[in-house]
């Protein structure tokens, strides 16, 4: 059983829990399960004055609770590495850890930013509560977010760290 | 146009300890996310080369939890704890959903990071995570000056 715990979870497992945030956060919170408008609302506050009206109109306090799940995100994956791991394993490669490597990170966190913002939502958003809802234009851009993996892992792989 | 414009507000107004039980669902998201090890570059990388099932599984599972979940809600009128209409909210279709999707599985495949895991992979003390979530936001703020010549 403690092996069960601190080993690698079955993805079976793990499946059930994600899907299950769907129905949780909307019964118990009463609200739909998201992360990457998060990034909106963490602009919003840092920057009230901004030019863009995206930003500056966005009344980020009205979406608090959205912090605090990802706030929760944090913690959970701190305890998981910290208290519930017999074994860590590497979460980026070692390359990630150079000049270079956070130059790349940057450059594909700006990708994740710029492209769920325009998306309207992310593998959470759209991937899982969309598609949990019948959600036709969610599941052509999970459609689009795989093709876009695929381009870059197959047709861009100077993009890609090598894996060592 | 407009959905661009509003930040509606997002559901019935919220107790104060639902914001405890949002927080302990992230908490038990953040913990799923690391041990099903969604939030490893070798998993991410694995899946868009077909070389294992496990992201896949993961995905499908969490997929066939969450319809049936959504059906029963909207069979049964089922309301929140506190007794208000389920706010389902979903985004619309509009041309974004397919150029900002393909823009953002390039940044998936680079950073082994959708939203979620970012958070994830620094909270398990994977720093250079760190420059990740910098540069989503700096995407962020990218698309909220270019929104308005965008095509939608």
């Amino acid at each position: 059983m403690t092996d069960a715990l601190t080993g690698p979870w079955s993805p079976w497992i793990s499946g059930i829990l994600i899907g299950l945030m769907v129905p949780a956060l909307y019964l118990v919170v009463g609200r739909r399960f998201g992360i990457s408008s998060s990034l909106r609302h963490i602009g919003a506050m840092c920057a009230p004055s901004a030019k863009s009206e995206y930003i500056r109109l966005h009344n980020w306090r009205a979406h608090q609770w959205n912090l605090v799940l990802v706030v929760g995100v944090i913690v959970g994956a701190f305890v998981a590495a910290q208290f519930i791991t017999s074994d860590p394993l590497p979460i980026l490669p070692d390359e990630a850890n150079s000049v270079g490597g956070v130059l790349r990170l940057g450059f594909g966190g700006a990708l994740v930013g710029f492209g769920t913002r325009y998306a309207g939502g992310c593998t959470s958003g759209h991937t899982i509560s969309g598609i949990s809802n019948l959600n036709l234009p969610s599941v052509v851009a999970t459609a689009a977010f795989f093709a876009g993996g695929l381009i870059a892992t197959w047709g861009l792989s100077f993009l890609i760290f090598s894996g060592s | 146009m407009q959905i661009l414009e509003k930040s509606p507000f997002p559901g019935p107004k919220m107790q104060p300890w639902q914001y405890g039980a949002a927080f302990s669902f992230g908490v038990i998201f953040g913990i799923t996310l690391y041990k099903s090890e969604v939030i490893r570059w070798e998993r991410i990388n694995a899946m868009f080369r077909f070389e294992e099932l496990h992201m896949y599984i993961i995905i499908a599972v969490a997929i066939a939890v969450g319809i049936p979940s959504m059906w029963l809600i909207k069979r049964l009128e089922m309301k929140t704890v506190t007794g208000e209409e389920v706010p389902i909210k979903d985004p619309p279709f509009q041309r974004g959903v397919i150029y900002g999707g393909l823009t953002f599985g390039v940044g998936w495949a680079i950073t082994a990071a959708c939203p979620g895991p970012i958070y994830a992979q620094i909270g398990s003390g994977e720093l250079a995570a760190i420059a990740t979530l910098v540069g989503a936001v700096g995407g962020m703020f990218m698309y909220a000056i270019l929104q308005r010549r965008l095509p939608h």
